[in-house]
């Protein structure tokens, strides 16, 4: 008996080892191009800055320090970073509004989808994923072009006659908002329209047919059964749209800062290097919460149907 | 085992690349974006049977920390002025001697020992301009040639103004415009500065870069920028005119140098004299529509150069220009944070 359990053994472990070699070279470059940057990037924050750009080998708490503290620039007080928190305030801020627009907006196109016969299903999901052949840059260019005071909307409002004038639409948080939605939108739609399709109308109707209102069903069925769902597409809107600066820049004039152009900011003219890792850390961490926190939640939502 | 080895040498292979040994006639030069003429380069090629390959940077930020790093390939890089100080110190340059090459007797008097690099022993001139202010005159009538435009925005002017996002231009101008001088560590001038600039921001419409095309369209009607692209403005529209601030104003210029690691040095070396020559210089300010420290090389420019408004610094404001320089680390930072409380 010991020898077949051995053979079965050695078996196992053979295939175990082979899938490990398998998957090294994956491993490998994970390691390489992914942790190793990282963990520079950490070693960096215990640094001290060099005078023009770079860091000095001298142990420095002075950038984690910088990412929460701030001595005045003229009567030398510490106090809380304000200029830091208000910047992280708002690119939390937008990345959440962001997230609620398209959520209100993805959660009717991909009922609307989820909905269709299923022929014309594989037709309009083609049609969401059409944005994501062009680059983002091309995209964000494209809507500078259309809300510009020379731009579609307002030639073709002043040509109409009903506005003499340009409205000013390009530079505002309109425009940033808009830009947003429109570039993030089908991250959302896409992972809302899986958990929609999965969903069983027979229950929808059953629901109608014990005198539900339509907002009950919704309430009550609907969105109880798609939450993965829009978790899931909330975590991939949310996390891209906090480290964004190409759309609030382009669109937004670039006259506030987003996280993205603070950590820039560092790296290049600011040369603090250390600050700027630290920065860097902090904007992974706060991803890293939201993400354990979207586990926990999907989690718990797996074991409760399960 | 032999295919893990095969793995590993493939690695290096790519790791390898960017250090492998170039063939002879070759030359990398690593410049800002927009600044070459094409047509210069062509003549070098032809000339010498050298095959030139420009790559660009957009900040001397970004140069310095891709070159320090070591194996850029590059063999010649194009900083500004006040960046050349810590490129020498740090010993990224190659003393090449251009004050004693052929055509250095080309270069203008007051270009030919500058305090960023006494005598010449790195840099050869590339182009020189300044830091002022564009309007559009169909816009706004009044005094242009004041940092008023951008710090105390008339109000025809509020909600079009565009600040170009260079943190130390922005940074000087405020200076200059409360009568501070450029670097300075003195903290009532920079306390004025940020209450100058914090003050200024809501008249502002955005901080960019891309100015040609937005005071073209209209987007923008007036801007912080550089003389060389107020002319191009100029020729698209004319009533866009470049204003020279009486408060003071930075001038500066960018110069061309080779690099310690550079793999073609020969051929490094005749670009730099090769850059000296009038007619050259002249080809290339015709491109970038900026001056050039060569002297005589105004002949060999585009005619439209000859006089113009942008070039030609008026005799009234020619004494108010300061040299930029580069400002010690402690200001740097005081900078930095001026900057991003302005941002928040």
């Amino acid at each position: 008996m010991t020898d077949a359990a051995g053979t079965i053994e050695a078996e196992q472990s053979k295939d175990i080892r082979k899938r490990w070699l398998l998957s090294l070279p994956a491993l490998l470059i994970i390691l390489l191009a992914a942790t190793g940057p990282l963990l520079i990037v950490l070693l960096y924050s215990f640094l001290a800055p060099g005078p023009y750009g770079d860091v000095q080998w001298a142990p420095s708490l002075e950038g984690w320090i910088g990412v929460f503290l701030e001595k005045d620039i003229f009567d030398e007080t510490l106090s809380l970073a304000s200029a830091h928190i208000s910047i992280f305030m708002r690119s939390v801020g937008l990345s959440l509004v962001t997230t609620i627009l398209t959520l209100l907006v993805g959660f009717p196109t991909a009922y609307f989808i989820a909905t269709r016969p299923e022929k014309t299903r594989e037709l309009w999901l083609f049609l969401i994923t059409i944005p994501f052949w062009t680059n983002l840059l091309i995209r964000t260019f494209a809507i500078l072009e259309v809300i510009r005071n020379e731009g579609l909307i307002n030639g073709l409002l002043i040509k109409t006659g009903l506005i003499a004038k340009p409205i000013q639409m390009l530079f505002t948080d309109g425009a940033i908002l808009t830009g947003m939605v429109y570039v993030y939108l089908p991250l959302m739609v896409l992972p809302l329209y899986a958990s929609m399709e999965k969903l069983d109308f027979r229950l929808v109707e059953a629901g109608y047919d014990l005198y539900a209102t339509p907002f009950r069903v919704l309430r009550k069925i609907i969105i109880p059964l798609v939450k993965p769902g829009i978790i899931a597409g909330s975590i991939l809107v949310f996390i891209p749209a906090l480290g964004a600066y190409v759309t609030p820049s382009i669109l937004g004039g670039g006259k506030n800062m987003m996280l993205g152009n603070l950590i820039e900011l560092q790296f290049g003219q600011g040369r603090n290097w250390p600050l700027g890792s630290a920065l860097s850390i902090t904007l992974m961490l706060i991803v890293m919460v939201a993400l354990l926190v979207y586990v926990r939640n999907a989690g718990s939502q797996g074991s409760r149907h399960g | 085992m032999k295919r893990i080895t095969t793995i590993m040498a493939a690695t290096a292979a790519l790791f390898a690349t960017t250090g492998l040994a170039r063939a002879e006639g070759e030359l990398n030069i690593y410049n800002w974006g927009n600044y070459t003429s094409p047509e210069m380069i062509k003549k070098f090629e032809d000339q010498y049977k050298v095959k030139v390959t420009i790559t660009d940077y957009d900040s001397n930020d970004t140069a310095l920390a891709k070159v320090r790093q070591g194996g850029s390939g590059f063999d010649m890089v194009v900083p500004s002025q006040n960046y050349i100080p810590i490129w020498i110190s740090e010993g990224l340059f190659l003393e090449t001697d251009p004050g004693k090459m052929e055509n250095f007797s080309h270069v203008a008097k007051e270009w030919q020992n500058p305090e960023f690099d006494p005598g010449r022993k790195y840099t050869v001139p590339w182009a020189m301009g300044i830091v002022g202010t564009v309007v559009n005159t169909d816009v706004y009538k009044g005094d242009i040639n004041t940092w008023g435009i951008i710090f105390n925005t008339p109000d025809e002017l509020k909600g079009k103004v565009n600040v170009v996002p260079e943190m130390t231009d922005v940074i000087d101008a405020a200076v200059l415009y409360n009568g501070g001088k450029k670097c300075t560590g003195d903290l009532a001038i920079l306390k004025k500065v940020r209450d100058t600039l914090v003050a200024a921001k809501p008249n502002w419409v955005a901080m960019e870069y891309g100015t040609i095309q937005k005071m073209g369209s209209g987007d923008f009607a007036a801007s912080s920028d550089w003389n060389g692209s107020a002319f191009r403005q100029r020729l698209a529209n004319p009533a866009i005119k470049f204003g020279y601030p009486k408060e003071g104003y930075v001038n500066w210029s960018d110069n061309l140098a080779v690099l310690k690691d550079a793999k073609n040095v020969e051929n490094a070396k005749l670009f730099q004299n090769f850059m000296m020559d009038p007619a050259n210089a002249g080809m290339n300010s015709g491109f970038h529509r900026y001056a050039n420290g060569i002297a005589g090389s105004g002949e060999f420019m585009p005619a439209d150069m000859k006089g113009a408004p942008e070039i030609d610094i008026p005799a009234e404001f020619a004494s108010v220009g300061v040299p930029s320089q580069t400002c010690p680390p402690e200001v740097q930072e005081l900078y930095t944070k001026i900057w991003t409380e302005l941002q928040k």
